[in-house]
């Protein structure tokens, strides 16, 4: 049988696993990402979780999937469709096959196809494979639960404890599939469960025989595929979702700030993993308040930082609604703050786990009065590492709150990190109020160049002053009313960020002579760039600029705008950022591809679209 | 290092001539200097409101926020530098009505802040609407044929919210206002001190029957702990429990002795009896009580976080972001 194997080779592949909310996919995921990104592959990860707390057993509604993209090359994006999905149970097949690609290897437990879960999963009749117009021939149809039991009969753990270990027969069996070296999975469970050796190894146990499994029956399987590493970047990694490298961004910044790091936040889904986060690492000294509502966790914030620390909140949603208030008053009393806003589909609670990108003229605008803050938007769930570093060392330099931008998508999703090093990121200098203005100092006097003003903390004799939600006197930071110093403070509001260095806006791709401009924001970046990517490789001549730093917008982005024949502004909201850069560059008229789906785009969909304007 | 009422001073106040705010103020200066705390190690923290002026009059490090976040801003600030004596000030409406959630929250967790409530029954910033302190059937600019609703009453929900510390004074009352400031100070934990205070142009009176001194030798009482609670213009008077309530005895009438009198217990955990004196008021015959009406030892939120902190700090083997980043599943690509 064995000639009977193919065995293909791969630029890229991706892997959907899905089961139960409790199957363990996600570990199942994790485990096989680290186990490619070990070997040099790059990796892109995207949980997708239903909305449920804990939807009924083998429900339709209760399915979770988890999708890894590795590749030879870069990947950037967790992949449009996979080429192998996992199905654990009757309801993941029934939901997740319309994630697989025509042809894609199809996994499935049979002793989960039972009559009685292909009648929770809406199946009309035993042919479930018949019925969803699967070929038979792609599916690897093994009997999971009944091979695990059999395989931990002698380990004296129940039946229970047994069928924890499903999900690692499904990891061997797609190990197998990608020939992965399994001792790396085996030091990974071995660690992860260094105080309980007996489970590790029960996993070991269920990883090898999945594998051999594979190994033993391939005559089903049409493919064995292969992925080899090219360009490998040597250094150290780990594996990071976005929202845990926003956190390390925050401790990082408050590190090289010298500083103590504060979040006041409240519960909300997907922002909440941040709390989580930095709730753990009190050994660094991270202050965290669990908020009585958004409006606190902001407002404590600003106290934090008035006190002297980085005050950071945290929230996504309405939350962020609730948090313009206090926001607006750091931005009258020129304090630090970093709101974090990890953006979720709307409005009001909307889709709470899904992703979009329908709050940036919020960020940019959603507040009364003239209220300039600087917004940043992070690209990728790594990137959210260095936009939350710099998100911060904006704030504590230049005297403002400022808007960090993720998504739900970048957020949940994961990447391999390339452990950075704090010594190479740039300093962090608040600017302390010098000494010797000591006697002449008053809370608005500002360093000429930066229009920045200077920070007295609390507990420093001499420099006792009032900030508040009033306007105040340029001069003196006495409550003024006055026409000509409200217009003269607003404008300096404005102008202190308007200084604010960011930098040039990179044009990737066709950057001479494009035909068409790809420009985006934020979390969209992945899937730009692959829609780019496959443009090229179609022979078409195609660039993309993608903005991180939005307010204030990169001096060239004019320049880089008005370069090119045709521009589509892409985004997932019904044409937020083309608003804004339409206001900001005279003359611009873009075209404009939105998406409100609640998920990621699709690459496939993105290269059609820009196809079309192409030929247009 | 000492102070005097000078140092804590600054500027000139504009409240309306007569405001209690201005007494309090006055109060606020000598409690402080009395206290000796630095002026650069306090923190004034206000709302908005008229009563929320008061940090531009004082020579400390202030802010005056926006209506109803005093507390939680207050939270963040003692939470992330508790070497600062924090004190919050707000009016009733800033207070009670749109930061009624943090006002509750803050007592809850025990911030150890000193939160004084400018009770004057009235929103005077915003030209006389009632308040969530005014009694039903105020006839206000908003309610000109009277509330339809019950008052908070401030004690009620400090207590209902769990907090170890209330205290009353009236703001013409100097002596008693500076002692329950210090007292509040000296009190580690969430201390509420309810000023009573009257706004002279929109609810002129409001507190008439204790706001002279005279007025307060009749209609009020002095609790102090460990003593007997016993008032009247010629200290004739005295409180006793009755069933599940108090009532109000004549000493050396029916056998009534000063021994009789019930004692005073501000330090009792149980708030039943230190909720019965906090609710006494002209209306049913009994007097008001002023003073230190609890004031019970608990954890202070932001001591446990400290705590918290040192604790995990001395178990966890990572003291830096490097070592954070060690702790992490990592492999090497070479």
């Amino acid at each position: 049988m064995a000639e009977k194997l193919e065995v293909k080779e791969l630029a890229e592949v991706a892997v959907r696993f899905s089961g139960d909310s409790g199957d363990g996919m996600q570990l199942a995921g994790n485990i096989f990402s680290t186990v490619s990104a070990t070997v040099g592959n790059s990796i892109s990860t995207f949980p997708d979780y239903p909305a449920d707390i804990r939807a009924p057993q083998g429900s339709l509604t209760g399915v979770s999937g988890f999708q890894v993209h590795i590749g030879a090359e870069m990947v950037y994006t967790p992949g449009d469709k996979c080429d192998v999905l996992v199905a654990m149970n009757a309801a993941a097949l029934k939901t997740q096959y319309k994630y697989a690609k025509p042809g894609a290897s199809i996994i499935i437990d049979t002793d989960s196809f039972q009559a009685a879960d292909l009648k929770k999963a809406a199946f009309a009749t035993e042919d479930y494979l018949g019925e969803m117009g699967i070929d038979p021939d792609r599916v690897i149809a093994c009997p999971i639960t009944t091979m695990v039991k059999d395989c931990l009969a002698d380990s004296g753990m129940d039946v229970k404890a047994m069928l924890k270990c499903r999900n690692m027969f499904a990891l061997g069996l797609v190990c197998w599939l990608f020939d992965r070296d399994l001792n790396i999975a085996f030091n990974f469970l071995k660690e992860k469960f260094a105080k309980k050796p007996g489970v590790a190894e029960a996993n070991i146990k269920v990883i090898q025989a999945g594998y051999d499994y594979g190994h033993n029956t391939h005559s089903s399987v049409a493919n064995v595929y292969r992925i080899e590493t090219k360009n490998k970047v040597p250094g150290r990694y780990m594996d990071i979702t976005g929202n845990k490298a926003t956190a390390y961004g925050f401790i990082a910044a408050a590190e090289k700030a010298g500083l103590k790091l504060y979040l006041g936040s409240y519960p909300i889904t997907p922002a909440t993993d941040v709390l989580h986060e930095l709730s753990k690492h009190k050994s660094l000294g991270v202050t965290t308040v669990q908020c009585e509502d958004e409006i606190a966790g902001c407002a404590s914030a600003v106290g934090a930082s008035f006190a002297g620390a980085l005050g950071v909140t945290s929230t996504s949603g309405p939350g962020i609604c609730l948090k313009s208030e206090a926001m607006n008053l750091a931005v009258i009393m020129e304090l630090p703050l970093v709101v974090l806003d990890v953006q979720r589909g709307g409005p009001a609670t909307g889709l709470p786990t899904k992703s979009e990108q329908t709050d940036l003229l919020q960020a940019l605008f959603g507040r009364n009065g003239e209220s300039p803050m600087p917004v940043i938007a992070a690209t990728s769930p790594t990137d959210c590492f260095d936009a939350a570093y710099t998100a911060a060392k904006m704030a504590l330099e230049h005297m403002t709150p400022v808007i960090l931008m993720t998504d739900a998508y970048v957020a949940n999703g994961s990447a391999a990190f390339k452990l950075p090093n704090l010594a190479e990121y740039p300093a962090i200098n608040p600017p302390y109020v010098p000494e010797e203005l000591k006697g002449s100092w008053t809370p608005y006097l500002r360093n000429p160049e930066t229009g920045v003003r200077y920070w007295a903390v609390p507990g420093r004799e001499g420099f006792q002053h009032i900030l508040g939600g009033l306007e105040k006197d340029n001069k003196t930071g006495a409550i003024s009313t006055d026409p000509e110093n409200h217009d003269l403070m607003t404008h300096l509001r404005q102008e202190k960020i308007d200084k604010i260095q960011v930098p040039d806006l990179e044009v990737l791709g066709d950057k001479n002579d494009a035909d068409l401009l790809i420009v985006g924001f934020g979390g969209t970046y992945g899937h730009l760039h692959a829609a780019m990517d496959e443009l090229r490789a179609q022979g078409k001549k195609v660039a993309l600029a993608h903005f991180k730093f939005i307010n204030p917008l990169p001096k060239n982005t004019a320049a880089v705008l008005s370069k090119y024949k045709k521009v589509v502004v892409a985004e997932q909201n019904m044409g937020q950022l083309a608003a804004w850069l339409r206001m900001k560059v005279d003359n611009f008229t873009p075209e404009q591809f939105n998406q409100v789906k609640g998920q990621p785009f699709v690459v496939s969909e993105l290269v059609e679209a820009f196809n079309e304007i192409i030929n247009k | 290092m000492s102070f005097t009422v000078q140092d804590y001073k600054k500027g000139q106040p504009r409240w309306c001539p007569g405001c209690g705010d201005h007494f309090f103020l006055a109060s606020l200066h000598k409690a402080m200097a009395e206290i000796g705390v630095e002026p650069w190690n306090n923190a004034v923290i206000s709302g908005i409101g008229c009563s929320s002026r008061l940090p531009h009059y004082m020579a400390t490090y202030g802010m005056n926020t926006i209506h109803g976040r005093a507390a939680a801003i207050a939270t963040g600030c003692k939470v992330a530098n508790p070497d600062l004596t924090v004190w919050q000030v707000s009016g009733d409406g800033d207070g009670l009505a749109i930061g009624g959630n943090h006002f509750i929250h803050a007592n809850r967790r025990n911030i150890n802040l000193n939160m004084i409530l400018l009770n004057n029954r009235i929103y005077g910033l915003t030209k006389g609407q009632y308040s969530p302190t005014s009694p039903r059937g105020f006839v206000s600019k908003s309610s000109p044929y009277g509330t339809v609703e019950d008052p908070f009453r401030p004690a009620e929900l400090c207590f209902g919210a769990r907090g170890h510390f209330f205290a009353r004074a009236v703001a013409t009352d100097a002596a008693g206002t500076v002692d329950i400031l210090k007292a509040a100070y000296n009190h580690k934990g969430a201390a509420v001190c309810e000023i009573l205070q009257n706004c002279v142009i929109f609810n002129n009176g409001t507190h008439d029957a204790v706001y002279s001194k005279e007025g307060r030798a009749k209609n009020a009482i002095y609790v102090e702990h460990g003593k007997p609670l016993i008032f009247g213009e010629n200290r004739e008077f005295g409180l006793m429990q009755e069933g599940f309530g108090l009532k109000i005895v004549k000493i050396g009438e029916n056998g009534v002795t000063e021994k009789d009198i019930l004692i005073h217990d501000a330090h009792c955990e149980d708030n039943t009896l230190q909720l019965k004196l906090a609710l006494m008021g002209n209306g049913d015959g009994f007097p008001v009580a002023l003073g230190v009406i609890r004031d019970v030892d608990a954890p202070t939120y932001d001591d446990s976080v400290t705590a918290q902190i040192e604790e995990v700090k001395a178990t966890k083997k990572y003291h830096n972001f490097a070592e954070l980043l060690e702790t992490n599943d990592i492999w090497e690509v070479k």
